[in-house]
C-alpha cells in the first residue's frame, strides 16, 4: 500500500516535528510514504474566505499530485475535510473523485484502513485533548456533545494505547478554539477570546500538553500559552503517537 | 443606530473591551446550551425528532403555495380575517389601518420578532401610535431604546442591575432594587395595566395549521394569551413559512422547540387561536418580505425551515463572545447571519465571516438547517458579487506582511505564494493582528520538506 503525505503548509513551515512523526509512524506500521514534493495547498483557505472560485488552479495542481496513490494521509482533519468536499477537477472528475474517497486525516486512517491496535508509545504526561471542529463535526473523528448519539472518539482510543498518558477532563469538551482561517484575523478580539477561554479550561484541569489532530488550531493556542508565559506546550498527536522525539 | 456604520468585528471588539462582561455573557448562555444538552439527553429519539422535523418542513416549503392558500380557506371559514404582506411598508401600514378603523391610538404587542424584522414600532411611533411590548424581555429592552439581543431571550444583554436600574427609572422601583422576582412583579403589575385599557394586541405565530386554519403561540409568561384575550381586536402577524401541514405535527415541534431553546420540556402556554369570539375581530397579517426570494435561492431556501428557538445562537462561540448586538440585524447570531444576507447583501455581508464555521449550530438546529454549510456558501456568493469588505480586509491586513521564507514554494506557483503571503502567523509585528494577543510559533531550523529531501530519497 502506498500513502501519499499531504502536508499543509504551516505545518511544513513550522511544525515538521508532526510531519516527521506521521511519516515516520506510517513507515513503522509497514505502510509505504510518499511525500510528493511539488504540492502547495489544499486551497481550503481562500475557499473559506469565499474564494472557493479561484481554487481551480490547486484543485488540478493537488490532482496532479495526488492521484497515483492508494490512499492520501494528512495530520489535519480541515484540510482533509476540505478536499472531500470541494475537490473539484473538470479535466479529470474520476482522478478527483478517486482522491475524495481515499483521503483519511491521519488518526482515522490509524483506525479505520490500518486498524491498529496497538502502539509501542509511552507518554507519561497530564494531556487535554482538543477537538478540532472540522475533524470532529466535519469528518466525525469523535462523538459531538450536541448530539444524542453513542460516545465514541478515534483519537481518543489511538491515545488510549500510549502508554502512562493521562487524559484530562475539560469543563467544555468540544468548544471551537477559534483559530477559524482567516477569522483569527478578520475577528481578531473574539478569535483570541476563544483561543484564551479554550487554553483557560486544559490550565484549570491541570493539562501538561495539549494535544489534537489539526495543527492550526494547536498553532493558535500555542500563541496564546507563550504570551501568557505558560510552560504547557502544544503537541500533534502523531508526536505522542510516534513516541516524542 | 449607530451599528449600522459598523461591522461585526468591530462591534464585537467593542463588546470585547470589557472581559468581565464577555465571560459573564458567555457563561449565561452556556448555561440555557448545558440546560439544552441535559433535557434532550433524556430523549433517546431525539435525533428521529430531529429529522422528522427536517422533513415536515422540507415538505412544506415544497408545496408552500398550496398550504398557504389552504390555509386561507381554513381560517376565513373560521371567521379570520386575513392580510397578505409583501413587505415591512405594506405589514406595517395594515395594522395601521386596524387600529385607525377602531380609531385607538395604542395596542399591546407579544412574541413577535416578526415585527422587529419590520421595524413595527418605529413606523407606528412615527404615526403617533403608543406600542407596549408585553413580554418582559422585550419591555426592558424598549425600556432601554435597545433592540432585542436575542430573539428568544432578548435582554439577555442585560445584567439585572442594569434592568433594575431601568425600572427604576421608568417604572419607579426603589433604587438598587435588583431581585428578579421583584422586577417581574413589578412589571406585571404595570403591564396588567397596559392589557387592560388595550383594544387592540399584537402577537406572533409560531405555527400555522393548514389543516385547520388555527395558530399557535408558545409563551413561558401568558401574556400573549392575556393581551389577546383582553382587546377586542387581536392581530396576528407570521412570517409565511410558519405553516405546519396537520395539527398533529405540533406533536413533533413542540416537544423540540423549547428543549432546544431553553432545556424546557415545553413551553408554559401553548395556546391555539382559531377563530374570533362573538363580536370581536382575530386578523392575519401573512408576510413575505424577501422569504420569497430565498425560496428561490437553492442552496439558503431551507433556511426558512427555522421555528426560532435560539439554540443556534447559545451554542455559537462567537455569539457568546461578541453579543447579539455585533450582527445589527434584528435576527442575530448564525441563522441572522444566513437570512440577513438575503435582505440585503451589501449591508450583511460581514455576517457569514463572523464564524470559524465550526458546526455546533448545525448540530443543535432542531429542524437540522445547515447553518455552517451556508455560512461557507455566501462567503462565496458575497465575494462573486463584490460585497467582499471583510475579506478583503482580511486580505488588505495581512498583505503588509511578507513572508520570511517566500521562495519555499516557488515549484507551487500562485497558488503557494498567495497562502503564505496571507497567512496571518507567518510574520512577528506590531501590525499583524495576529500578534495582537497572540505569540508566533517559531521557525524551526528546517521545514519538512527540507528534511524530508535530507532524510528520504524524495
Ligand atoms: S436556525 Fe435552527 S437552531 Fe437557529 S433559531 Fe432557527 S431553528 Fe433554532
Amino acid at each position: 500500500m502506498t500513502v501519499g503525505l499531504l502536508i499543509p503548509c504551516y505545518v511544513d513551515q513550522f511544525y515538521p516535528n508532526a510531519a516527521i512523526a506521521c511519516l515516520e509512524l506510517l513507515e513503522k506500521l509497514g505502510v509505504t510514504v510518499v511525500y510528493p514534493k511539488n504540492q502547495t495547498c489544499c486551497g481550503q483557505p481562500m475557499a473559506n474566505s469565499g474564494f472557493e472560485h479561484l481554487t481551480h488552479g490547486c484543485d488540478e495542481l493537488f490532482v496532479k499530485n495526488f492521484a497515483e496513490f492508494d490512499y492520501i494521509v494528512a495530520p489535519s482533519g480541515s484540510c482533509v475535510l476540505h478536499i472531500r468536499d470541494h475537490l473539484h477537477d473538470e479535466a479529470n472528475p474520476e482522478k478527483a473523485a478517486h482522491i475524495s474517497s481515499r483521503i483519511y486525516e491521519f488518526t482515522s486512517f490509524l483506525t479505520d484502513v490500518l486498524k491498529v491496535q496497538s502502539l509501542p508509545a509511552k507518554f507519561p504526561h497530564k494531556v487535554g485533548v482538543h477537538q478540532s471542529c472540522h475533524g470532529q463535526r466535519g469528518l466525525h473523528l469523535s462523538s459531538m456533545s450536541e448530539l444524542v448519539a453513542p460516545e465514541f472518539s478515534k483519537p481518543g482510543s489511538l491515545l488510549k494505547m500510549v502508554e502512562g498518558i493521562e487524559i484530562v477532563h475539560l469543563g467544555r469538551t468540544d468548544e471551537c478554539c477559534g483559530f477559524g482561517g482567516t477569522f483569527c484575523v478578520v475577528e481578531e478580539a473574539v478569535s483570541s477570546k476563544m483561543g484564551k477561554d479554550r487554553v483557560a479550561d486544559h490550565l484549570e484541569h491541570g493539562a501538561e500538553y495539549i494535544t489534537g489532530v489539526d495543527m492550526s488550531c494547536l498553532m493558535h493556542m500555542e500563541g496564546i500559552l507563550r504570551r501568557e508565559g505558560s510552560k504547557v506546550k502544544v503537541l500533534h498527536i502523531a508526536e505522542i503517537l510516534n513516541g516524542v522525539r | 443606530m449607530t451599528n449600522e456604520l459598523k461591522d461585526h468585528a468591530e462591534l464585537a471588539e467593542i463588546f470585547n473591551k470589557d472581559e468581565e462582561r464577555v465571560d459573564w455573557h458567555d457563561e449565561t448562555l452556556w448555561w440555557i446550551r448545558a440546560k439544552r444538552d441535559k433535557s434532550v439527553h433524556q430523549i433517546p429519539e431525539w435525533e428521529a425528532l430531529r429529522e422528522t422535523a427536517s422533513q415536515i418542513k422540507n415538505n412544506v416549503l415544497s408545496n408552500l403555495d398550496k398550504y398557504l392558500v389552504q390555509f386561507e380557506a381554513n381560517a376565513k371559514a373560521n371567521g379570520i380575517i386575513i392580510h397578505w404582506a409583501a413587505d415591512g411598508k405594506e405589514h406595517n401600514k395594515i395594522v395601521h389601518d386596524i387600529l385607525t378603523q377602531h380609531g385607538v391610538n395604542r395596542m399591546v404587542k407579544s412574541k413577535s420578532m416578526l415585527t422587529e424584522e419590520l421595524h413595527l414600532n418605529e413606523y407606528l411611533m412615527e404615526n403617533g401610535i403608543d406600542v407596549i411590548d408585553s413580554d418582559l424581555g422585550e419591555r426592558i429592552v424598549q425600556l432601554a431604546k435597545e433592540p432585542p439581543s436575542h430573539i428568544v431571550l432578548p435582554c439577555i444583554h442585560k445584567k439585572k442591575e442594569e434592568i433594575g436600574e431601568l425600572f427604576h427609572q421608568y417604572l419607579g422601583t426603589p433604587a438598587g432594587n435588583a431581585d428578579p422576582q421583584f422586577l417581574t412583579e413589578t412589571a406585571r403589575h404595570h403591564l396588567r395595566e397596559t392589557f387592560l385599557t388595550r383594544k387592540v394586541a399584537l402577537t406572533g405565530v409560531n405555527f400555522a395549521i393548514a389543516e385547520t386554519g388555527e395558530f399557535v403561540v408558545c409563551t413561558n409568561e401568558g401574556n400573549a394569551d392575556m393581551g389577546a384575550h383582553l382587546a377586542d381586536v387581536h392581530i396576528a402577524s407570521m412570517g409565511f413559512e410558519k405553516i405546519i401541514p396537520e395539527r398533529k405535527h405540533l406533536g413533533v415541534f413542540l416537544r423540540l422547540l423549547t428543549r432546544s431553546a431553553t432545556g424546557q420540556p415545553i413551553t408554559t402556554y401553548s395556546s391555539h387561536f382559531s377563530k374570533p369570539r362573538e363580536g370581536e375581530e382575530m386578523h392575519i397579517i401573512i408576510v413575505d418580505n424577501g422569504r420569497s426570494v430565498q425560496l428561490g435561492r437553492e442552496e439558503f431556501r431551507n433556511s426558512l425551515k427555522c421555528i426560532r428557538c435560539g439554540a443556534c445562537m447559545n451554542t455559537c462561540p462567537v455569539y457568546r463572545r461578541s453579543g447579539g448586538h455585533s450582527y445589527h440585524n434584528a435576527i442575530s447570531g448564525p441563522i441572522g447571519a444566513i437570512l440577513a444576507p438575503n435582505l440585503d447583501m451589501e449591508k450583511y455581508a460581514d455576517l457569514p465571516f463572523a464564524s470559524t464555521l465550526c458546526g455546533s449550530c448545525s448540530n443543535v438546529c432542531p429542524v437540522k438547517i445547515d447553518i455552517h454549510d451556508q455560512l461557507y456558501k455566501w462567503r462565496q456568493v458575497i465575494v462573486k458579487n463584490g460585497y467582499a469588505t471583510t475579506a478583503k480586509k482580511a486580505g488588505m491586513q495581512v498583505m503588509t506582511f511578507t513572508l520570511s521564507n517566500p521562495a519555499v514554494y516557488h515549484t507551487g506557483g500562485k497558488i503557494g505564494r498567495w497562502v503564505m503571503k496571507h497567512a496571518p502567523f507567518a510574520v512577528n509585528n506590531k501590525l499583524n493582528p495576529w500578534y495582537k494577543h497572540r505569540d508566533m510559533p517559531t521557525p524551526p531550523k528546517e521545514s519538512f520538506g527540507e528534511w524530508y529531501a535530507k532524510n528520504r530519497k524524495g
